[in-house]
């Protein structure tokens, strides 16, 4: 009798795995929903370059077969917006922890959006930075406790879908680990977009995360915690500014068309 | 992927042209067909006719967010396969040194222009030319050109893109803001006159591909981008498979390949031009703009009967050494000249140790050099 095979294991570059994530990151489970997505959609890693920058998320795509880069803080989407511009044909699509996205990269996040660059960023929110060993991130909740904020962050956190939306982004939504169909749902949505497309998971982290802001490393509590958070868009618009501003708000934002980036050239505006 | 439009690539003809517009017409030569880069002077005029000129014959201009996102952006476009440049000036250049690490580590071919300027402003200076060689972090070899006019800024872009393409190592052309602007006579040659290096790709299916496989101090063949041949390009060490890899003999494998390449290629890369060195008993060794006071001065020196030459460093990184040893052991001494404290006169002092004397004719004044004060050293020196 053979074992079987997840069929998602042809997608995993030869020799990739064992993967680095802890016992019951979210990050592994946010690499399963991209590739039901790719193979719901039928899409080919062949014609993709898949990028990540540095975290524990950005290794997501270290795991795929497919062209990758990797290994810088913060730069991913500068590296895509040159890569489209040259090459359009290209499938691009990027792996981001929120601390690479939204802090060392919020530039050029937010340029990305503006410009409505054709790639799609998922984005692993896991509260902290990670990698580096559970310190505050801009998307800390207030009065966490990290190993930078042992008295608690003093700091309100981003929202970062509604900052890509007011950037301009043309697909924003956000679910969590916790959703699985309707982040793969969302993911399909994200990679058929023609545009800057963002989808934002609320994704566990029990070994920083869990343990500093919650006091258990267990991914079962972190994963409840978030789920009690959890509200739906038609459910938020019940809560009061404050109230929303503590829970994670999920759905789809925004979907809309608009000229993607198509760079300076004369011949090329509007296409 | 762009084709080339009707627009023309090489405006053949003689100019009297600024230098900063010079190094775009250098770069279309070259093949440019990507420049992304954020304002700042004295580098302007670079960008200003890269986004004239660009989109004529099929290419992008981008105006990056800051300089990260340019450098960044060059490099993505570059592994995407197209000729990339970017342009800044001493403040945007620190924030590119973390994007010229990475495309030291990748091997990401690319040209960066940094037009130096110093006291906060537009003012003369080459005290950048430590940083270009030693701004990122890692280990890797420098390829850095010091053009002198506004022929050489146009000639060493084109140089800068072949060596880049060639190496596959980004390739820094040293401007100053004496020579970007300056208006001066540019003769652009017939376009099938200028040679033009391009990279290698491989010619192996996927299968049988290794993107990082080389001699030991060789360049690998790139391989195109979304054509299923699954490259990591990662700043972390990589085998030859491209796969992250910490072993400490994969990493000094990959690090002794990625400065090899350069190291003993040197005689390929290393240019320097001689001014009335056959008998000369003291040398000038000068590089980029102050190559033009160090003539004048020899020649004075020259007309007032003491023997002095002059060494022209074209290339400044990696040190054309054998060139200045050969001149170290004709001369009874040299004279290092240079626009900052003195930081490239260690390297002259390193590679002439125990052979004759170097003495520093370096300031740091935000002006270059009057061809009367090189004089005034030189007799000081002479005597
Ligand atoms: C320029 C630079 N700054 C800082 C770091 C250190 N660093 C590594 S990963 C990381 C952040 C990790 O947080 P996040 O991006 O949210 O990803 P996660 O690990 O949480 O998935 C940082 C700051 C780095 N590698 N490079």
């Amino acid at each position: 009798m053979t074992a079987s095979v997840n069929p998602a294991r042809r997608h995993i570059r030869p020799g990739g795995l064992p993967h680095f994530f802890c016992p019951g990151c979210g990050s592994g489970q946010v690499l399963n929903f991209f590739l039901k997505a790719v193979d719901e959609l039928n899409l080919s890693l062949d014609n993709m370059v898949t990028i990540g920058g540095v975290g524990c998320t950005a290794r997501i795509p270290v795991y795929l077969n497919a062209d990758t880069l990797h290994g810088v803080h913060g730069r991913t989407l500068a590296w895509a917006t040159g890569m489209k511009l040259h090459n359009p044909e290209l499938k691009v699509v990027v792996f981001a922890g929120d601390g690479d996205a939204a802090s060392i990269g919020g530039n050029h996040f937010i340029h990305a959006a503006r410009r409505n660059l054709d790639v799609t960023m998922i984005l692993v929110n896991n509260l902290n930075f990670a990698m580096t060993g559970g310190q505050v991130a801009p998307t800390t909740p207030l009065q966490s406790t990290t190993t930078t904020t042992p008295y608690g962050s003093s700091e309100p956190p981003f929202d970062i879908c509604r900052l890509a939306a007011a950037a301009g982004a043309t697909y924003v939504s956000r679910w969590t680990t916790n959703r699985a169909h309707q982040a793969v749902r969302a993911i399909k949505a994200a990679l058929s977009h023609r545009g800057f497309s963002l989808v934002e998971i609320i994704s566990q982290c029990p070994t920083h995360f869990g343990r500093y802001a919650l006091g258990s490393g267990k991914a079962a509590d972190l994963l409840n915690w978030i789920e009690e958070r959890s509200v739906t868009l038609a459910q938020a618009e019940k809560l009061s500014d404050g109230e929303r501003a503590e829970r994670f708000v999920l759905g789809e934002f925004i979907k809309m068309e608009r000229p993607v980036f198509a760079g300076s050239t004369i011949y090329e505006v509007g296409r | 992927m762009l084709e080339s439009r009707s627009g023309q690539r090489v405006l053949t003809g003689v100019h009297f042209m600024l230098g900063n517009y010079a190094v775009a017409e250098g770069a279309l030569a070259a093949g440019c067909n990507f420049f992304a880069g954020c304002p700042i002077t004295p580098a302007n005029e670079i960008s200003e006719r890269m986004a004239k000129r660009l989109p004529e014959v099929g290419g992008h201009f981008l105006q990056g967010e800051d300089e990260l996102g340019s450098i960044y952006a060059v490099v993505g476009a570059s592994l995407a396969g197209a000729k990339a440049m970017t342009a800044t000036a001493s403040a945007g250049f620190n924030y590119m040194q973390e994007g010229l690490g990475y495309a030291y580590a990748i091997e990401a071919p690319c040209v960066i222009v940094d037009v130096q300027r110093c006291r906060g402003e537009n003012f003369a200076t080459q005290s950048d030319v430590m940083q270009m060689r030693w701004g990122a972090s890692g280990d890797y070899e420098a390829i850095v050109l010091a053009p002198a006019s506004v022929q050489e800024l146009f000639d060493y872009t084109i140089r800068a893109f072949n060596l880049a393409e060639r190496f596959r190592n980004p390739v820094i052309v040293m401007s100053e803001t004496t020579i970007a602007l300056m208006r001066e006579r540019l003769e652009i040659p017939p376009a099938e006159q200028i040679e033009v290096w391009n990279r290698k790709y491989t010619e192996l299916p996927p299968a049988d591909y290794l993107p990082f496989k080389a001699p030991e101090y060789g360049v690998p063949d790139f391989a195109p981008l979304g054509k299923g041949y699954h490259t990591i390009y990662s700043l972390n060490p990589h085998d030859e498979r491209g796969r992250i890899d910490w072993d400490p003999d994969v990493f000094e494998r990959l690090y002794k390949r990625i400065t090899g390449k350069i190291r003993e290629n040197r005689d390929l890369i290393c240019h320097t031009e001689s001014y009335h060195l056959d008998d000369a008993e003291l040398a000038l060794i000068a590089y980029g703009s102050e190559v033009r006071p160090a003539l004048d001065a020899a020649e004075m020196a020259r007309d007032s009967g003491m023997k002095v030459g002059v060494l022209k460093l074209a290339t400044v990184w990696p040190v054309p050494e054998r060139q200045i040893l050969e001149v170290a052991k004709q001369c009874r001494a040299v004279i290092a000249v240079e626009m900052n404290i003195g930081k490239y006169a260690g390297e002259i002092e390193r590679v002439c140790a125990g052979v004759c004397p170097v003495h520093k004719a370096t300031r740091n004044r935000g002006l270059i050099h009057a061809p009367e004060e090189l004089y005034q050293f030189i007799q000081g020196v002479w005597a």
